[in-house]
């Protein structure tokens, strides 16, 4: 029995990117192309008086020049929610590097040199910089209004629900801006004609991008062609439509290719996590029950709203944390400022809403007396249980995950000596967790192809966008399980909007499960049609039938795939297809109630901290994720490995810093990400299996996970060495030493 | 800024020999031609990659005689007469490298876009240091970044590939 599922197979991509040749938008050369380059904006906030690009235009080497008064014939707006970023700025810039012009030339030099020629007459408008500021009746305003989005969710009554608390608690947390710093930048290639459009892409949702090509451009969607080769990592940062509408643009006024590839300082300029404030009121009993809680959060969603309208929604919902509510108020808006927008980044809204439920949850059992781990497990929803109102009952089981985390971590031993262990007369050791439940998935919308060839080998055609999480792997290994052919029998052709059948997004977690379903049923279908080819050969019904390596067995006969789609074909020719389809309807309509399933992000981390200079060292990191089933448990691993450490850099140091709207450290020098000189001494994954997701062989989705309770698990670790507690992030040295000097009443 | 200059006019230019994956280049390359824009964009080598262009990520790293260095801030002339080594020119006779298969046994890449970068610096250390240590390890290689996977499974590689396992 050929058996891929569970093992930790090589991905199918591993020759490509060991040696090379794996090719990333940038390392295309479309014949004809040309290069182009962005004119950004120097001012946070201003009114767009002229442009003129006569100059440039008239400039040797250069093919054309995109202002807003080469739009003529574009819809020149877009956004996943609302529709408010042009392509280049219209009457006004809303934040310092938006896109006000660009250039296309036969090479960069030129580009540049054209670039320098273009005069804008700028008129500078008040800024807003801070949200507080953004809300005040009469500030100046970005768009009609600066809030973008609010949403509103509660039930039961909280204010019943404090007056019958023992205890009621307040703290307010700040969540910093931060850059998904996915090593390739953002590069497309767009090329128009008056037949249609291509785009090369660093695209994590081709069809959504598809969809608004076709409508700014005028086509119809089998007119517009999304192609998104290998991604060097995404993190959300390349969900939905970003810079592609803008090389579609200049391709259609310099009439070639035009390829855009931005620089690191660009992307810092293009995208970014929303920083935030939020508030938390929570009523408990003296038992460490939780009756009541009200929050109050504002995300910073920067100059556009991006996807700031979902990640509000999302962070509203998520900062429940996984635990049983009998009351709940949430307000959570969207706000606008000069500063670059904020989107998608690995599960949105959840880091913030748990940097704050999960510190205050360590202040509530501190001030109870009771252990943080007891009072967790004690308010924690568990499995079968409604999350929240309306949504689908929790198909996993948080504790277990949270008890393994504690475990890993010596959790007990800290307990019983309680707080602070001394390592030097500077060095104090803590231990903290924290944890939370997303609802995720997004929308049950992926359809798959399975192709088996005339030799018994398989293409499987998927939307999915391999951004490095591994999805053409999964998504092999799901096909030559259910068609016991070998994995290197099966090759996986994804995210050409041309060629691959639809699927919604690469976001979410959502992939395996959902397009890992899709394949399933592809293949399934692809099976069924084997049989019925065999049943017809040994004229024998299908019920004694099976299939095997690659071949169907019928009383101690067998035939290979391969004979039996030429016995049908005729001669070496031929082909069967299965097709997938995941809609809501689907699978008896089990996917429709939302989410598709619930995602724990369980952390537990031991700190060093040096109370001289405020140092953190993280000897000791735990993260736990419930998959279900492990489609690839060493692929898994370096998900949650990626997403843990990606959460300590926003927990330790990550921090886009504006001054005057004008952005400070857009480059990797001044802006640091983790390297190997923050690896925990011991960086441990626990997968937890139990069979019990929606996806195919019961597994659901990670790599979100991973990233959320980091915030949480370190300062609550720190408190525990120390007595104090942080409600900022990121925990800098400095912020550290200031916060211990404080507490010692030195400041 | 990347500047792609191979359409720009003859000024200036330095004559330079080097080989690059053991094969002899002979050109004339303008003074400020980085020798990442040199590989990709002269010779068509796409394995070395752009990132930061600061000489902070490393996903720019090929050996200059058997040093690791990061192209997008090393002048192409400054390679005159060294041997090159990109990954391209790391299998042999279509043999993986015993780091290129450690790599895929250990699943130390993700989206692949550090690793060409992060394989020749290990090369670089393995080249110097037969048997580093962890700790060797994570301090050699804090030049290249990896933001996909969390680093462990690299180090677990370099260890591995080290060990001959
Ligand atoms: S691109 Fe050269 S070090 Fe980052
Ligand atoms: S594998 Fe993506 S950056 Fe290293």
């Amino acid at each position: 029995m050929t058996t891929t599922v569970g093992k930790p197979v090589p991905r199918i991509d591993a020759l490509d990117k060991v040696t090379g040749r794996a090719a990333y938008v940038g390392d295309l050369e479309i014949p004809g192309m040309v290069h182009g380059l962005i004119l950004r904006s120097p001012w946070p906030h201003a009114r767009v008086l002229s442009i003129d690009s006569t100059e440039a235009e008239r400039l040797p080497g250069v093919l054309g020049v995109l202002t807003r008064d080469h739009l003529e014939g574009i819809d020149a707006y877009f956004g996943s929610v609302v529709r408010d970023r042009p392509i280049v700025a219209m009457d006004k810039v809303r934040y310092q590097g938006e896109p006000v012009a660009a250039v296309a030339a036969r090479d960069l030099a030129t580009a540049q040199e054209a670039l320098e020629l273009i005069r804008v007459e700028y008129e500078e408008l008040p800024l807003v910089s801070e949200m507080e500021e953004a809300l005040v009746p009469g500030s100046p305003a970005l768009h009609e209004t600066n809030l973008c989005a609010e949403q509103h969710y509660d039930w039961g009554d909280v204010e019943e629900g404090f007056a019958q608390s023992d205890r009621v608690f307040e703290d307010t947390f700040t969540f910093p801006m931060v850059y998904h710093y996915a090593l390739e930048p953002h590069t497309s290639i767009g090329h128009y004609t008056n037949q249609g459009i291509t785009v090369w892409s660093t695209a994590q949702h081709p069809f959504l991008v598809r969809s608004d090509l076709a409508r700014m451009f005028g086509f119809s969607l089998h007119q517009v062609r999304i192609i998104v080769p290998y991604l060097g990592g995404g993190f959300g940062s390349k969900s939905y439509t970003k810079m592609e509408p803008l090389a579609v643009a200049l391709s259609k006024v310099a009439g070639r290719p035009v390829r855009l590839a931005l620089s690191v300082e660009e992307a810092f300029k293009t995208v970014r996590r929303h920083a935030a404030r939020l508030t938390v009121k929570t009523g408990v009993k003296l038992d460490g029950t939780f009756v009541a809680r009200e929050c109050l959060i504002y995300l910073d969603t920067g100059a556009y709203a991006d996807n700031g309208p979902l990640v509000a929604g999302r962070a509203g919902e998520r900062i429940a944390g996984p635990y049983r509510w009998p009351s709940l108020k949430v307000s959570s808006s969207a706000v606008y400022t000069n500063s670059t927008p904020a989107g998608s980044f690995r599960s949105i809204g959840a880091p913030q809403a748990a940097w704050a439920s999960e510190s205050q949850v360590d202040i509530i059992a501190h001030d109870l007396g009771i252990d943080p781990l007891e009072i967790r497990i004690k308010n924690m929803v568990s499995r079968g249980e409604e999350v929240r109102r309306g949504q689908r009952p929790l198909e996993g089981d948080p504790a277990t995950g949270l008890r393994l985390a504690a475990e890993a971590v010596g959790w007990d031993d800290e307990a019983a000596e309680e707080s602070g262990r001394a390592v030097s007369s500077a060095l104090v050791t803590g231990k903290g967790l924290g944890c939370n439940l997303s609802g995720v998935g997004s929308s049950p919308t992926s359809t798959a192809l399975v192709r088996m060839h005339v030799d018994g080998t398989l293409t499987v055609l998927v939307g999915t966008t391999e951004l490095g999480q591994g999805s053409r792997s999964a998504m092999a290994q799901v096909a030559s399980e259910e068609l016991t052919v070998p994995m290197d029998s099966v090759d996986v052709i994804s995210s050409d909007t041309s060629i691959v059948p639809y699927d919604r997004s690469t976001g979410s977690s959502r992939s395996t499960t959902l397009m890992g379903l899709a394949v399933q049923d592809g293949a399934i279908e692809v099976k069924d049609q084997l049989l019925e080819l065999a049943a017809l050969h040994f004229e024998s019904p299908v019920e004694e039938l099976s299939i095997e390596e690659g071949q169907v067995l019928c009383r101690g006969e067998s035939i290979g795939f391969g004979e039996l789609i030429q016995e049908e074909f005729g001669g070496v020719a031929g082909e069967l297809m299965g097709r997938g389809y995941v809609t809501p309807r689907s699978h008896g309509g089990r996917l429709a109630q939302s989410p598709v399933f619930w995602e724990v992000g369980i952390s537990a981390a031991e700190v060093e901290l040096d109370v001289e200079t405020g140092a953190i060292r993280i000897p000791h990191y735990v993260s736990v994720a419930d998959v279900g089933k492990a489609i690839n448990p060493q692929q898994c691993e370096g998900q949650d490995e990626g997403a843990a450490m990606q959460g300590l850099g926003h927990t330790l140091f990550e921090e886009m810093l504006y001054e005057d709207g004008q952005l400070l450290n857009p480059n990797l020098i001044d802006y640091k990400v983790p390297t190997f000189a923050e690896l925990p001494d011991k960086l441990e994954t626990i997968l937890i299996e139990n069979g019990d997701g929606p996806g195919p062989f019961g597994s659901k989705g990670l790599g979100e996970g991973g990233i959320v309770a980091a915030g949480p698990a370190v300062a609550n670790a720190i408190f525990r060495a120390t007595g104090v507690r942080i409600k900022e992030l990121p925990l800098t040295p400095e912020r550290v030493w200031r916060a211990l000097r404080r507490a010692r009443g030195q400041d | 800024m990347a500047i792609n200059e191979t359409q720009r006019p003859d000024i200036d230019r330095i004559p330079v020999s080097l080989t690059v994956n053991g094969r002899t280049v002979t050109d004339n390359v303008p003074p400020e031609l980085t020798l990442l824009d040199f590989l990709r964009d002269w010779l068509g080598l796409k394995g070395a990659k752009r990132s930061c262009d600061l000489q902070v990520c490393g996903a720019c790293t090929v050996l200059v005689n058997g040093r690791a260095v990061s192209s997008c801030t090393f002048l192409a002339f400054e390679a005159r007469n060294a041997e090159v080594t990109t990954i391209e020119g790391l299998a042999q006779n279509g043999e993986l490298h015993p780091l290129q298969q450690s790599f895929i046994d250990n699943a130390a890449f993700q989206c692949g876009f550090c690793t060409p970068g992060m394989i020749l610096a290990a090369k670089s250390l393995l080249d110097q240091n037969h048997h580093p240590n962890e700790e060797e390890i994570r301090a050699y290689m804090k030049g290249n970044i990896c933001r996909c996977t969390g680093y462990k499974k690299i180090v677990e590689a370099i260890v591995a590939a080290a060990n001959g396992d």
